[in-house]
């Protein structure tokens, strides 16, 4: 069992807990960096496809899993960026500008939309943010100049100074590209939840009328995390639009807008891990459920990925609700105390529901 | 002439979104958690009544088979409870939410592995036939979804006022901890709900399938049901079947008088327009806490 | 002047009135405790100082500012802090992190500036950290500062609301029934507590609360209400001792 002295209030700021976090997180991000050179160039579509819904998934984290405000339709945010993002590169925008564009699109639609949200709380903002991903698909295709309607728009290739980034020329490229923003995003929500922003959305999260009684205007509050979550919600948007290329209203029907919340539930709420560890579910469990499958049947079967996921993810919340992350956390406890650790170490508490009537 | 068409089988297709969002309502009065697979146990509803009744299935007479797939669906929603919905017992809403949703994606994939994704039709005694009334022709299937729906609402009123169950199931809804104390089985008490809501969404399946063909996305008819039972106000049985008329009735009306591409969003811009002038619904059930 | 000044004060909720033209004056540096029978109206009157209700009618001044219609977001930033009577802590947090939501008011960075987490960020960082160390120091919290709220006993929570209140450095304390669930050893405790924050810190507190005991043993004066109506204001001693209030605890024939 490794113990920790702390020996200033820096110990508790710092992003790390010790050098040895530290050193694991580093040459976490040198593997990301040097992966392409490690793998094979189909592969690295799939760590790419894991790091724009990494980055969706952080997005629906700051709102889902920090704020405690569920979104069913965060795919609108999703196609906020996409097709800003596809519209300005078609005007010659340069990329440094418009990704960030895009992705203040998306967050200051996500603020208008908070206004009437902040009225509605639990299952009613649920199935109101729902309604709003199903009339999105219908607001795409009636945007036609924009959107391009039914049959959909392209996107070009990036142009960093000088340098080409287009997704099937040169996929290494876009794939550091991608890593970059995640990087940046991961950097700045880390620092988001060591800061007085991100205790007040958690406060919000665990007691409305207490995070206000400690002087948190919740209504503002409420606003920004819409925002932020959008802002990068609509970020990973205008990467993915990068990465289809090619895309119409389907890309983000309201199934998808559910399973990015189903993704997050899988990697663990309200931690940026469980956005990573989610992504890692949804990226990788296809290739395992067709591996496996194979070895079966040559023949595909419909909805099997879809099925085989939702079924997993009944099972997690059963055994472990606070996802992969949190399973993972439990591992790496028993390791550390291998063999004092005790079965009901991790026990929950057993608990009457509490109204959520009363708001 | 047209206008009393367009009512009609607006009526007709509201009840079908009534009774789904009865379903939603039941559960969210009696356990505060909201099934978002209601509209999955309605398709999987409607499949069983397929399988037990057409004749390339296993030839049951209508009458026979549907009470038939109403207990098996009863049973299916009891087992729900009992094994997956009762381990949450106590989280927040917000698990319950995801679960169904999860379980909705299952239902969807074992009843595509089972009966395929093609649209299948369920054979019904009165399909095609045809009433003629005032010059109206009124479709039988139309006359038996509103019957059916009638009377399914007049017993279920008279079961929660009047029955001990339904009264159990009224207290459970309203204080979990103190119904356990007066002696009511609260799980117990939540699975029958959801046998009950499972029954009901089978009836509201064949009901559906009497209108048109079935396919394992059919579920996701749910979601405008839901819209009905927000609009209702999410805790009234009455509130659900009017909220169900208003979106059956938006729909024709939305598609006859506006143009392409607006009609489909109508029933959730109503839904929306609800949520965001009366934030719980029309018939608010939510109370500010008191510190 | 006295660090609050209540006149008049009315709050009623359709027909029924639950405070009906209270006035009172807590002087700085007192332990105020306002007592009375379940449904006299204590709460209401809390909920109106601490802003969660809007006055019918009445006026509040605190510390020479009217705050009268200040949103209840931002009374902490004039001095006054509460707890509540059925523990609103954030469940789902450390000790720690509770305690330093109670600085939220004193936060000089902007979310940008928390974004990129600049030195500036830092350095407030710390002294919030300092700040809350004190208030674990003060409260005797150690054991218990990375602990979750949602793993520890009632009695300990009961304390951490308390010193989320107290990080915010306040000039009022508002205490909701402080004691109520605790064991008589627990009430000891939080009597010594609001005894050293009075004369220590030189806090101003006033209290809700029903355990007669603790209320006599800290109280420098106690208004005694029944029916949302003011019956008597004095020390401990004198309103336990006075007609109107056991009349109003006990009940009389005419009431029976």
């Amino acid at each position: 069992m490794r113990i920790h002295q702390k020996t200033s209030y820096d110990d508790d700021i710092n992003l790390f807990e010790d050098r040895r976090q530290a050193f694991w997180y580093a040459l976490l991000v040198a593997f990301a960096v040097a992966l392409p050179f490690l793998i094979s160039e189909y592969h690295l579509g799939e760590f790419i496809n894991l790091l724009i819904w990494a980055l969706a998934g952080m997005g629906l984290m700051v709102l889902a899993g920090h704020t405690g405000q569920a979104s069913l339709g965060h795919a609108a945010f999703l196609a906020c960026g996409a097709y800003m993002e596809a519209w300005l590169n078609g005007k010659g925008v340069p990329f440094l500008i418009s990704l960030p564009l895009a992705g203040l699109f998306a967050g200051i639609v996500g603020a208008v939309i908070a206004i009437p949200a902040l009225r509605m709380s639990g299952i009613y903002l649920a199935i109101a943010t729902l309604a709003m991903g199903i009339v999105a698909e219908d607001v795409i295709v009636l945007l036609e100049p924009v959107t391009g309607g039914i049959s959909g728009t392209y996107v070009g290739s990036i142009n960093l100074f000088g340098l080409e980034i287009d997704r099937y020329a040169n996929p290494t490229n876009f794939y550091w590209l991608c890593l970059a923003v995640v990087i940046i995003v991961t950097f700045g929500y880390a620092n988001l939840l060591r800061s007085s922003t991100g205790r007040s959305l958690v406060a919000i999260r665990d007691s409305e009328v207490s995070a206000r009684a400690m002087g948190i205007n919740v209504e503002r509050t409420k606003t920004l995390a819409f925002f932020l979550s959008c802002l990068v919600t609509g970020l990973a948007g205008g990467l993915m639009a990068h990465y289809i290329v090619s895309f119409n209203y389907e890309a983000f029907v309201i199934t998808v807008s559910i399973q990015m919340l189903l993704m997050i539930v899988v990697g663990g709420m309200g931690s940026i891990h469980g956005a990573f560890f989610g992504a890692a579910v949804v990226a990788f469990l296809p290739q395992i459920i067709t591996a496996i499958r194979q070895q079966i049947t040559y023949t595909a079967v419909a909805g099997l990925d879809t099925g085989i996921f939702a079924a997993l993810l009944v099972a997690i919340i059963i055994v472990e609700p606070m996802g992969v992350y949190g399973r993972w956390l439990k591992m790496k406890a028993w390791v550390q105390l291998f063999p004092l650790a005790r079965r009901d170490m991790f026990r929950r508490q057993k608990s009457y529901l509490k109204t959520e009537r009363m708001r | 002439m047209e206008f009393a068409q367009l009512v009609l089988g607006g009526v007709a297709g509201g009840c079908i979104y009534g009774l789904v969002a009865l379903g939603f309502v039941l559960i969210y009065k009696a356990t505060e958690s909201v099934n978002f697979a209601q509209g999955d146990l309605m398709m999987l509803g409607a499949f069983v009544t397929f399988q037990f009744v057409n004749v390339s299935q296993w030839g049951m007479p209508f009458w026979v088979g549907v009470p038939l797939a109403v207990v098996v669906m009863a049973v299916v929603g009891y087992l729900m409870e009992a094994l997956i919905i009762r381990r949450l017992f106590g989280q927040p809403q917000f698990a319950v939410v995801i679960l169904t949703i999860a379980i909705g994606f299952v239902l969807r994939f074992i009843a595509g592995l089972i009966w395929g994704h093609e649209p299948l039709n369920l054979e019904t005694p009165f399909a095609g036939k045809n009433l003629n009334f005032l010059g109206l022709a009124i479709g039988v299937d139309e006359v038996f979804v509103i019957g059916v729906t009638l009377v399914l609402t007049v017993a279920l009123y008279i079961f929660f006022a009047r029955t001990k169950l339904g009264m159990a199931m009224q207290a459970s809804s309203q204080n979990q901890l103190a119904a356990y104390y007066m002696g009511v089985p609260v799980k117990r008490v939540h699975g029958l709900v959801w046998a009950l809501s499972g029954g009901i969404a089978t009836v509201a399946g064949v009901l559906f399938a009497a209108r048109g063909s079935i396919d394992p996305n059919l579920g996701l008819l749910g979601i405008k049901a839901f819209a009905a039972a927000v609009i209702g106000g999410f805790g009234s049985l009455p509130g659900a079947l009017a909220g169900g008329l208003i979106v059956g009735l938006a729909e024709p009306f939305a598609g006859r008088y506006l143009p392409a591409g607006y009609s489909q969003i109508a029933p959730y811009a109503i839904m929306l327009v609800v949520l965001v002038a009366r934030p719980n619904g029309l018939f608010a059930q939510i109370q500010s806490k008191k510190v | 002047m006295s660090l609050l000044v209540a006149e008049n004060l009315s709050k009623s909720f359709g027909g029924v009135r639950a405070v009906d033209g209270v006035s009172f004056e807590v002087e700085a540096g007192e332990v105020f405790t306002i007592v009375g029978p379940n449904g006299a109206g204590k709460s209401t009157v809390f909920n109106l100082i601490s802003r969660f209700y809007e006055c019918t009618t009445g006026r509040m001044v605190f510390d020479g500012h009217d705050i009268t219609h200040v949103r209840p977001d931002q009374i902490i930033a004039y001095g006054i802090a509460r707890t509540f009577q059925n523990i609103e802590l954030f469940d789902h947090s450390t000790v720690l992190q509770n305690l330093l939501v109670g600085r939220h008011s004193r936060r000089k960075a902007s979310v940008l500036e928390n974004l990129l987490f600049l030195p500036r960020v830092r350095q407030e960082e710390r002294e919030h950290r300092r700040a809350v160390e004190e208030v674990i120091e003060f409260l005797d919290l150690h054991a218990h500062r990375e602990k979750m709220i949602a793993g520890l006993p009632y009695g300990v929570r009961k304390v951490v609301e308390i010193g989320r209140a107290l990080a915010s450095g306040p000039k009022l304390l508002l205490l909701d029934e402080p004691a109520s669930g605790l064991s008589v050893e627990e009430t000891q405790d939080v009597a010594y507590w609001i005894e050293d924050m009075q004369k220590e810190m030189g806090l101003t507190i006033l209290m809700v609360e029903h355990d007669m005991k603790l209320v006599s043993q800290v109280s420098t004066r106690v208004l005694a209400m029944a029916d949302g109506k003011p019956l008597a204001l004095g020390t401990p001693a004198e309103v336990q001792s006075d007609p109107k209030v056991i009349e109003a605890y006990l009940g009389t024939s005419e009431a029976a």
